[in-house]
Parts: structure tokens; C-alpha cells; sequence
């Protein structure tokens, strides 16, 4: 645990060595939000409610989506994982005496909390600022909110590893991005709140892994009912679900491959 | 220097001395291979008529490593070196045979043994990229678990013996090749272990830089009876460092013994170079054939006695300069890598 703890300090500080990068990103987010929250702005003109999403709602969510772009990286970019099995740099990673999964779990949480704070913080208040939003009033609520950005930020890490460790088999996994990259931040909600697409179609996303990392998480914020349980808390118990779930498969995964693995180059 | 003080640092360590058995009640060799085999499955061919072919990387090689040896493993490239090495350090699962290192099964125990060896590739690195290389340093005491104390004393005995002073709070990415081989064979030894595993750790280097480096490894493996495997293209490396030398070729073990022996294998003969006053035709004395003739420049392969050979030249021309070259071991490996060029 200890070498976890120094890993994700690693992790963390090493990103804090990309300010400029950080600044662009907070830019470029909030601009696509204003963009996205003036799209629908203009359709909760036409309709005050969707089902039960009233325009605040949906302009919160845009801003939750964008604020968590870079801590999920559901867009990508890959984690470097990907290119040390394609290079076989990963045969040093291997030769350390702690997990893959492990080392890499908390690498990349080292990167999310750092873009959590100097990402999502920065954006989300651009966001406050410019619209209206609906915020909750009490500190559990904001806290169990945390908690669920928490949750999101490991099953988007989770999500990522399984998308890179299918490289010890597949050698090279832009195409498995160049699939999930658009198909991800859709399924999440990050496009369009999952609220707007047709009742069954939204009933079935809301249950798949990706909603866990923007949908549940803004329905968390808000507050909102249609949470599996019906409340605040069914949510966080699918997330926690699904991040236990993932990381699970990605041991398993990450066995397998060890079994049969053939680390690349001399 | 404090090096022998830092080998006994406290209860974490064991003590070792070169060629003692590290002394945790394995009594045996470091490495033991038997038969060790692994093939690839390759599929070539184009998009849709690909057809699989097994090739053998490494084919039965067997060899065992005693406690406090440097053995040099060499090979041309494709030989098999990095299959061997990776098998040995358990990242790739042997197909046939068995080996055992430090008295565990690699690929089944990697990161258990991880922590009994260190590896370095002069190829990669394992430091961390964009942050100080002390960063990377200080990992490692958490990674094997080293008592922070201990960490600290081998650290600064490191950093001294290589002089990592200047440049340990520079990020990885800022520091020369040879400024970071220094820093990965650094974290590679920091948990004191008992192998260490080199995969060309002076590819690319100047001449200064590798003679640090080697100066370096005989020191550790003299104070700490470190044993180390070192597969280089170097033969540099082989003639300072290595008491032993595997040569692998096409996947199998074509030599294994010291360096004498191995140029007693190929009869490579002494060459004497002889700077004529003036270009001559090929001269023709008995006991040595000219190989080569460049301007006023001749080589003569030695069959006979230097001496004799010597008197009959300056006996037949006006000899400018001579000189007497003994085989090296670089015409010896090569010798012996198009002696296995057979299929």
C-alpha cells in the first residue's frame, strides 16, 4: 500500500509539470460547454422539461461532463500503458515487485487528482459563471457528489487499462480506441444527458459501465430519482458495482496475459 | 571509501562475498537452466493467406551461474540473448526446459524474484520521465521495501561512486544517455540485490562514460559479490569485466567457459604488420602468408615463431616498422558466429 501511496504522489506530481497543457485544457472545456449549453438551451426553449431534466439541469450536466474530460480521459488519451506493450517497454514494468493493475491504478489516479483539481474545478466554476446552474445546498450532497466524481475516476481508469491490456494480444489498440473513443463519451451522457434519448434506450445506458462515469455522477449532483434505487445512494452503490467489477476483469485480464505474454522487442 | 560498511548495513541485508553463496540456506547456483526452449508462433503472409510458422528463439540451453561470477552472454542479434534474459527474469514463459533463479521459478514467482534481482536494459529505462531523477530513487526504498535508513546509506554510496551529485534533481528526460545509465544501474541496485541482469548497459556510450561503468560493476561485484549477467555487443565489456562467456548462437549454446578457452577454440592466428620503406608485391617467407597488402603495408598471418619469421623479412626487405598483433576477442566471436552460420 505504501508503494501505492509514493506511486500515486508520482503520478501526481509528474502532471503538475504540464501547467500550460492544464490551462489549454480548462480553456478548450469550458469553450465546448458554452457551445454544448447553448445547443440545449435552445431546445429546453422549445420543451421546459424533459423527462424531468428542466434546462438548469441539463446546462449542470454539460459542465459536469466537460469538468470530468480530463480526469476520466474517456476520450482518451490512452494510458501510456498502450505504447509500453506495443514497444515492449512494459517488460521493465514488469520487473518491478508490485502489480501491473496495481501500479498503474494509482499512477493514473495521481494524474485524475490532479486534473480533478486544476481541471475539473477550473472549468466547472467558468461554468458557474456563465449560466445558471442547479447546485445543491447541503455539504452531504456536494460530499456524495465527490464521492461519485471518485468512483467515476476508477471505472474510467479501469475502462482504459481493458482497453489497453487486450494489447498483449492484439499488439496494437488505436483500433479498440478508434471504436470506444466516440462510442464512450455517448454512452456516458457526456455528449447529450442520457435523459434526452428515448426512455428504454436511456434505461438500458444508464446501466452500462460508461454512464457510471458522467451520467450517475450528475444525477448525483442533481439529485435526481431516476438513479437505480431510485435515489442518491443506488447510484453510488452501481458505480462502486461497476468500478469492482472492472477492476476485477482487468486482474483477471491482466493473469491471462501474463500467461501468454510476449513482451515485444529485443 | 564506505562500501564495506554499507554491505553489512543492518538486518535488512544479507552479507555477501564474492564467490560465497548468498547465505539464506541455498547453497546451489544463482541461475540454473536445463533444456531451456521457447519458440514463437509467427504468422506471415499477407492479409488473407497467412500462414503460422514456429520459429525457435532459444533451443536447450543449459548452463548454471555460481553466486559472485560475471558471466558475459553474447550472441548476434536474433541469436536468442533477449529471449534467454527474459525468460530468466520471468517475463516470458519458457516453452521447454526449466530454469531456476535464486532458487525460484520466474515466470511463476516474477515478482517475488524481482526482488532478489536487479535488471537494467541500456535500451529502456525504468526512472520516471518528467520528474528529478531522485524521484525515481526514492521510489524504489517503498518498491523493496528498504528500511529508510539503510536506503539512505546505499544512496549516498551510490551517488558517490557515480557521481550522481550534480544532476539528481534533474528530470530524467533533461539528463545524458550516460548521466541516466548511471541513474537506472542506481535503481537497480539500491535494494542490494543479489543478480543483477544487464542487457547492453553501454550501448551508445562514449569511451569515459563505459569505463566508469564498468570500473563501477567490478567494484560491486568485488565488495557486494554481486553476480552479473551481462549480455553485450561490446567486447570491451567482455575483456575487462567477464571471468566467463556464453556465446548463443541461433538459439543455441555454442561456447561456455572463460576467455582463454574461448580463444584457444578458434585459432585465430597472430598477425604481424610490416611497414615496408617502399611498396613491394606480396612478400613470400616461410612460416607466414600475406593476408593483405595495402601500399607499402603488408599483413602476415603467423604459422611459425615471430622471431624467425621477423629475421627472414628483414633479411628480404628494408623494413620501416613492424608490428606484432595478438588475436582479440573480437576476431574470435566472430570467427566463432560464422563457424555456427551453418543451418
Amino acid at each position: 500500500m505504501r508503494v501505492h501511496c509514493a506511486v500515486y504522489a508520482r503520478g501526481l506530481r509528474r502532471y503538475s509539470t504540464y501547467r500550460a497543457a492544464a490551462v489549454a485544457g480548462i480553456l478548450t472545456n469550458s469553450v465546448f460547454g458554452v457551445i454544448n449549453a447553448m445547443v440545449l438551451l435552445a431546445l429546453f426553449a422549445a420543451r421546459p422539461e424533459i423527462n424531468g431534466y428542466d434546462a438548469a439541469d441539463a446546462v449542470t450536466q454539460v459542465y459536469v461532463a466537460q469538468a470530468l474530460i480530463a480526469p476520466l480521459a474517456i476520450m482518451g488519451p490512452a494510458l501510456e500503458l498502450s505504447e509500453r506493450i506495443r514497444t515492449g517497454a512494459v517488460g521493465t514494468d514488469l520487473l518491478r515487485p508490485v502489480s501491473l493493475l496495481g501500479w498503474w491504478l494509482a499512477q493514473d489516479l495521481g494524474r485524475a487528482t490532479f486534473d480533478l483539481l486544476f481541471r475539473s474545478v477550473p472549468t466547472f466554476a467558468v461554468g458557474a459563471l456563465l449560466f445558471t446552474l442547479a447546485l445543491p445546498g447541503d455539504a452531504l450532497r456536494w460530499a456524495l457528489t465527490l464521492l461519485s466524481f471518485a468512483l467515476a475516476t476508477v471505472v474510467g481508469f479501469a475502462l482504459r487499462y481493458l482497453y489497453s491490456v487486450v494489447g498483449f494480444w492484439l499488439m496494437d489498440t488505436r483500433g479498440v480506441w478508434a471504436v470506444m473513443g466516440p462510442v464512450g463519451p455517448v454512452a456516458a451522457g457526456m455528449l447529450l444527458p442520457l435523459t434526452l434519448f428515448p426512455a428504454p434506450a436511456a434505461e438500458v445506458l444508464r446501466l452500462l459501465p460508461w454512464a457510471s462515469m458522467v451520467q450517475i455522477p450528475a444525477e448525483v449532483l442533481l439529485g435526481k430519482d431516476t438513479l437505480p434505487g431510485g435515489s442518491v445512494y443506488g447510484g453510488l452503490l452501481l458505480q462502486a458495482g461497476w468500478a469492482a467489477v472492472l477492476l476485477a476483469l482487468a486482474a483477471r485480464l491482466t493473469t491471462l496475459a501474463m500467461r501468454r505474454v510476449v513482451v515485444q522487442g529485443g | 571509501m564506505p562500501t564495506h560498511e554499507s554491505t553489512a548495513d543492518g538486518t535488512a541485508t544479507r552479507e555477501r562475498t564474492a564467490g560465497e553463496t548468498a547465505a539464506d540456506g541455498e547453497g546451489g547456483p544463482i541461475i540454473e537452466a536445463v533444456g531451456l526452449g521457447r519458440d514463437f508462433v509467427r504468422s506471415e503472409g499477407r492479409f488473407l493467406r497467412r500462414t503460422r510458422r514456429t520459429v525457435s528463439a532459444v533451443r536447450d540451453v543449459t548452463f548454471t551461474v555460481r553466486p559472485g561470477e560475471i558471466v558475459g552472454y553474447l550472441g548476434p542479434n536474433g541469436a536468442g540473448k533477449s529471449s534467454t534474459m527474459k525468460m530468466l527474469t520471468g517475463i516470458l514463459t519458457p516453452t521447454s526446459g526449466s530454469v531456476r533463479v535464486a532458487g525460484m521459478e520466474p515466470s511463476r514467482q516474477r515478482t517475488r524474484l524481482a526482488r532478489e534481482i536487479g535488471v537494467v536494459f541500456g535500451q529502456r529505462t525504468t526512472l520516471w520521465w518528467d520528474l528529478p531523477l531522485r524521484d525515481s530513487l526514492t521510489l524504489t526504498r517503498h518498491l523493496y521495501r528498504v528500511p529508510a535508513a539503510v536506503h539512505a546509506e546505499r544512496l549516498a554510496e551510490l551517488t558517490e561512486l557515480l557521481e550522481l551529485g550534480p544532476f539528481l534533481g534533474t528530470p530524467v528526460r533533461q539528463l545524458s544517455l550516460g548521466q541516466r545509465m548511471r541513474g537506472d544501474l542506481t535503481a537497480a541496485l539500491l535494494h542490494a540485490p543479489r543478480l543483477l541482469v544487464l542487457d547492453e548497459p553501454t550501448i551508445g556510450l562514449d569511451v569515459v562514460s563505459k569505463s566508469t561503468i564498468r570500473e563501477f560493476l567490478l567494484r560491486v561485484n568485488r565488495e557486494r559479490g554481486t553476480t552479473i549477467l551481462i549480455t553485450t555487443h561490446d567486447l570491451g565489456d567482455v575483456e575487462r569485466l567477464c571471468d566467463r562467456v556464453m556465446v548463443i548462437d541461433h538459439g543455441r549454446l555454442a561456447f561456455d567457459g572463460g576467455l582463454t578457452e574461448l580463444r584457444a577454440t578458434v585459432p585465430t592466428p597472430r598477425v604481424l604488420v610490416v611497414d615496408l620503406v617502399a611498396p613491394a608485391p606480396a612478400i613470400e617467407v616461410a612460416g607466414a602468408t600475406a593476408v593483405r597488402v595495402d601500399g607499402p603495408r603488408q599483413w602476415l598471418e603467423l604459422a611459425d615463431n615471430p622471431a624467425r619469421v621477423i629475421a627472414a623479412v628483414t633479411r628480404q626487405h628494408e623494413v620501416a616498422d613492424l608490428t606484432l598483433r595478438e588475436p582479440d576477442i573480437e576476431g574470435v566471436v566472430s570467427a566463432l558466429y560464422r563457424g555456427g552460420r551453418a543451418p
